[in-house]
């Protein structure tokens, strides 16, 4: 154990109770990845705070000895942001899962880090009230987590991502000093940090405490399941919903290898020959639900849908969904390991990015399952390998790190709602330029002046996007030779 | 841009003027964007608009409305001369704000100029997007402090079916518990006011859905429907006329100030004319959760926003540095600090 550290853990335990601090491997181990958990390190150790003055006085003293800090929540993140550092401390936020204050007339919700995602909404329900971000983990996810990710989830195309939903957070700074930024009211004084702050991946300061947004609960819904016969069709019909001014509350798609695994799983009643399916919730007063769907079903059927299934009652509606829902699982069974993806591109190039996904995956001899939220063009291509085989995981990971910097290529983006993390960080040296992660790594200075907030993810430095280019080029083929990376 | 950070020549960034009157004033040689002007690409089934900072917002809201969309955070157009960047630059949202959400809520992405003269672009054109930092979001209202919008990449909404304006006399109070317990309902309200002693609601969504509503609410449909453009537009005459005016955000359900005018943003914003010396005025409505902007000050000599806390002025400095190192950029504008 480096000295460092070794003085840091002398002092730390004048501060903190016994079991607050983990050094022991055995008690290290459950935290050595997140959900991306082809990535593992063990910390230098784990500390479990319980008040926001020990959490101050860790952030102080990490910070006089130069030690890093990685945050967690509920370690389900997909891109490797809570990896922990070998000679870092692991800062866990677990402990911190009050839910402070509900205002059901402001409708918002003062809550710790800690609280998972559902249990905000479980704990309004009673106020004809819910919080909107549904990220797939999020009966396990905590709200700290969803702010660092800037989470969305299936409803997201209708009520926004998490950067849309939170009004205020407590910030802890990197040398301990508590902010407070954002308010009750519906702007502040200056610039927009909270903006700044949702999706920053822990880089720029410990979330203490979040204000969260709620809505009120639609008062009724309607799924809908359709089937296409090509995946063109699909897509168009997805285009042709949102021009047509319709905006679901969530427009999910599948590709037939996703609909095949997911039948088998849950039973869900998917038809076995579609090319793709869309599932499609509506929302609002029944008033709106009725016009909507009328509308939906004449636009489904002009665009060639071989099969309109309108759910009859709240159990075949989410029967529906369960399919859906259970997708990530469901492909677990057909595969001993499957990457997902993350990017997001224009909605009119879905068809063309999907077959280009299945010329690479022929090319990869690796089977890709497509599922992803359609109405935001945000796809989650699931590329299936099987760890045991030697080279696989590497073959995964360049296959998905093609299939993002296509969707770099046809003006969409890395990430849509997963964060980069560590995942991703070669892929940032594509989406921007040189100057562009110079602004970045500027910005974080001004929060974090040593670079000790969670270092090394979410923007690569140049020395590493240098390194990645020329292995680019090693391989033979220069990728994008019109942009400027060096 | 590159030469104005070399010799440090503080830039004053200008569209077309509309909004010269909001903010601190600030000296330096103009730097004139009018020129980048157009819409860059427009697909309305994508639900996303790029266009030239330059491009007048009339010019955007009709190439919206031809195909059934609009700017659903409603920036103010005061006049023919205003500018999308104008818009993004100041953030100012309207009176559809606690429903649909402000402006930096609809930015995706920016070109940019930062203060060093680097051409840098953030964000993107899709609506999820979480590589790097959102700084398209940060330039949102930062009033030209930290760079030089070129283009900006905002969603867009289809316009509603209907829409309808809804009136009632009542008193204050009245007003504001209606408002309360009807925000807490699935209901297509997109605006709540009060203003000379009336409550209006509008309500926009599906005709059925919207007329639904209207009946249960039991409140008086207004034929005219023009004073929420005015609303919108500033152009009621509490806008325009003399004294000084202040915009003050609260919590919805903080008092409302003693003195006002006019209550916006379903209770969440208030106009006032009040001459309660602004130091005074200030400490009172931050110690409800809001704060107080001299929206047009009129000669009154006061900083126009309200100062920021000492930790938070200094990492606003370290922000302004890290985009702006020469202080070049409509310095003074937002705090005279930076």
């Amino acid at each position: 154990m480096p000295d460092a550290m070794k003085t840091l853990i002398e002092q730390l335990s004048q501060l903190l109770p016994a079991d607050c601090i983990i050094t022991d491997e055995e008690s290290l181990r459950p935290y050595e990845c997140d959900g991306l958990s082809a990535y593992r390190q063990l910390p230098g150790c784990v500390l479990l705070p319980e008040t926001l003055a020990q959490v101050q006085e860790i952030m102080r003293l990490c910070h006089q000895h130069g030690v890093p800090v990685v945050a967690r929540g509920g370690g389900t993140g997909l891109s490797g942001g809570a990896l922990p550092l070998a000679e870092g401390v692991l800062l866990s936020l677990t402990k911190f899962n009050r839910i402070l204050h509900i205002d059901p007339v402001q409708r918002l919700a003062r809550v710790e880090p800690g609280v998972r995602n559902l249990a905000v909404s479980e704990a309004v329900a009673g106020y004809g009230l819910f919080y909107a971000p549904d990220p797939s983990s999020q009966i396990a996810c905590t709200i700290g987590g969803n702010v660092a990710e800037n989470s969305g989830g299936v409803h997201c195309l209708k009520y926004g991502l998490t950067v849309h939903n939170v009004m205020a957070v407590k910030l802890v700074t990197v040398e301990g000093e508590v902010l407070e930024l954002g308010s009750e009211a519906l702007d502040s004084p200056g610039l927009d940090l909270m903006a700044l702050i949702t999706g920053s991946e822990g880089m720029l300061g410990i979330v203490m405490e979040v204000t969260l947004k709620l809505l009120p609960l639609p008062s009724g819904e309607q799924v809908m399941l359709v089937a296409f016969d090509t995946i063109e069709d699909a897509g168009n019909a997805v285009t042709r919903v949102i021009a047509e001014g319709i905006i679901p509350a969530g427009l999910e798609m599948m590709d037939n290898a996703c609909v095949r695994a997911v039948e088998e799983f849950v039973h869900a009643g998917y038809p076995l020959d579609a090319a793709a399916i869309l599932i499609c919730e509506l929302d609002g007063i029944d008033e709106e639900i009725t016009a909507q769907r009328d509308r939906m079903v004449e636009l489904m059927r002009a665009c060639h849908a071989a099969d309109v299934r309108i759910a009859t009652s709240p159990e075949e509606g989410r029967r529906f969904w369960a399919g859906r829902k259970a997708a990530f699982p469901a492909v677990g069974r057909i595969a001993t390991d499957y990457y997902c993806m993350d990017g997001t591109i224009p909605k009119k190039h879905l068809a063309g990015v999907l077959s280009r996904i299945a010329e690479l995956s022929k090319e990869y001899g690796l089977a890709v399952v497509n599922v992803f939220h359609a109405g935001d063009g945000n796809l989650h291509p699931l590329i299936l390998y099987d760890i045991s085989h030697p080279g696989e995981l590497e073959r995964a990971e360049e296959l998905g790190g093609r299939i993002l910097e296509h969707c770099v290529e046809v003006g969409g983006t890395i990430t849509g709602e997963h964060g980069v993390g560590v995942e991703k960080i070669n892929q940032m040296c594509i989406q921007f330029s040189d100057a562009e992660r110079q602004q970045f790594h500027a910005i974080k200075h001004a929060f974090d002046a040593k670079t000790l907030l969670n270092p090394g993810k979410a923007v690569p430095t140049l020395k590493r996007c240098a390194e990645f280019g020329a292995m680019h080029v090693h391989r033979g083929e220069m990728k994008f030779p019109d942009l400027e990376r060096f | 841009m590159r030469a104005a950070c070399a010799a440090r020549t503080p830039l004053v960034i200008r569209g077309g003027g509309s909004k010269d009157f909001y903010g601190n004033p600030c000296k330096g040689e103009p730097l004139d964007v009018t020129s980048c002007r157009g819409v860059v690409s427009y697909d309305p089934s994508e639900l996303v608009i790029t266009v030239a900072a330059g491009t007048p917002l009339m010019e955007v809201e009709q190439t919206l409305a031809a195909a059934h969309q609009y700017l659903a955070f409603e920036p103010p157009v005061h006049n023919e001369h205003a500018t999308i960047g104008g818009a993004i630059a100041t953030g100012l949202s309207g009176p559809r704000r606690p429903w649909t959400g402000p402006a930096r809520d609809f930015v995706l992405g920016v070109d940019c100029i930062n203060g060093r003269g680097e051409r840098l672009k953030f964000g993107g054109q899709v609506i999820k997007n979480v590589a790097g930092y959102d700084v398209s979001r940060l330039l949102t209202g930062s009033l030209g402090t930290l760079g030089v919008i070129l283009d900006v990449s905002l969603k867009v909404l289809p316009q509603a079916e209907t829409e309808i304006s809804l009136i009632a006399d009542m008193p204050l109070d009245r007003a504001r518990k209606f408002i309360q317990d009807w925000s807490g309902r699935p209901v297509p309200i997109s605006g709540a006011c009060y203003y000379q002693g009336n409550l209006r609601i509008r309500l926009s969504g599906y005709e059925s859905a919207v007329m639904h509503t209207a009946t249960v609410m039991g409140l008086t449909p207004e034929e005219n429907t023009s004073f929420w453009q005015q609303l919108r537009h500033q152009s009621l005459d509490l806008f325009t006329t003399g004294g000084p005016l202040w915009r003050i955000s609260l919590p919805v359900t903080a008092t409302a100030p003693e003195d006002f005018q006019l209550m916006d943003w379903g209770g969440a914003l208030y106009w006032s004319k009040t001459d309660m010396p602004a130091e005074r005025l200030r400490d009172r409505v931050k110690s409800l959760g809001g704060h107080a902007t001299l929206y047009r000050d009129n000669g009154l000599n006061v900083p126009r926003f309200q100062p920021l806390d000492n930790g938070l002025l200094a990492l606003h400095q370290r922000l302004k540095a890290a985009l702006d190192p020469s202080g070049i950029l409509n310095r003074g504008r937002m705090y005279s600090e930076f």
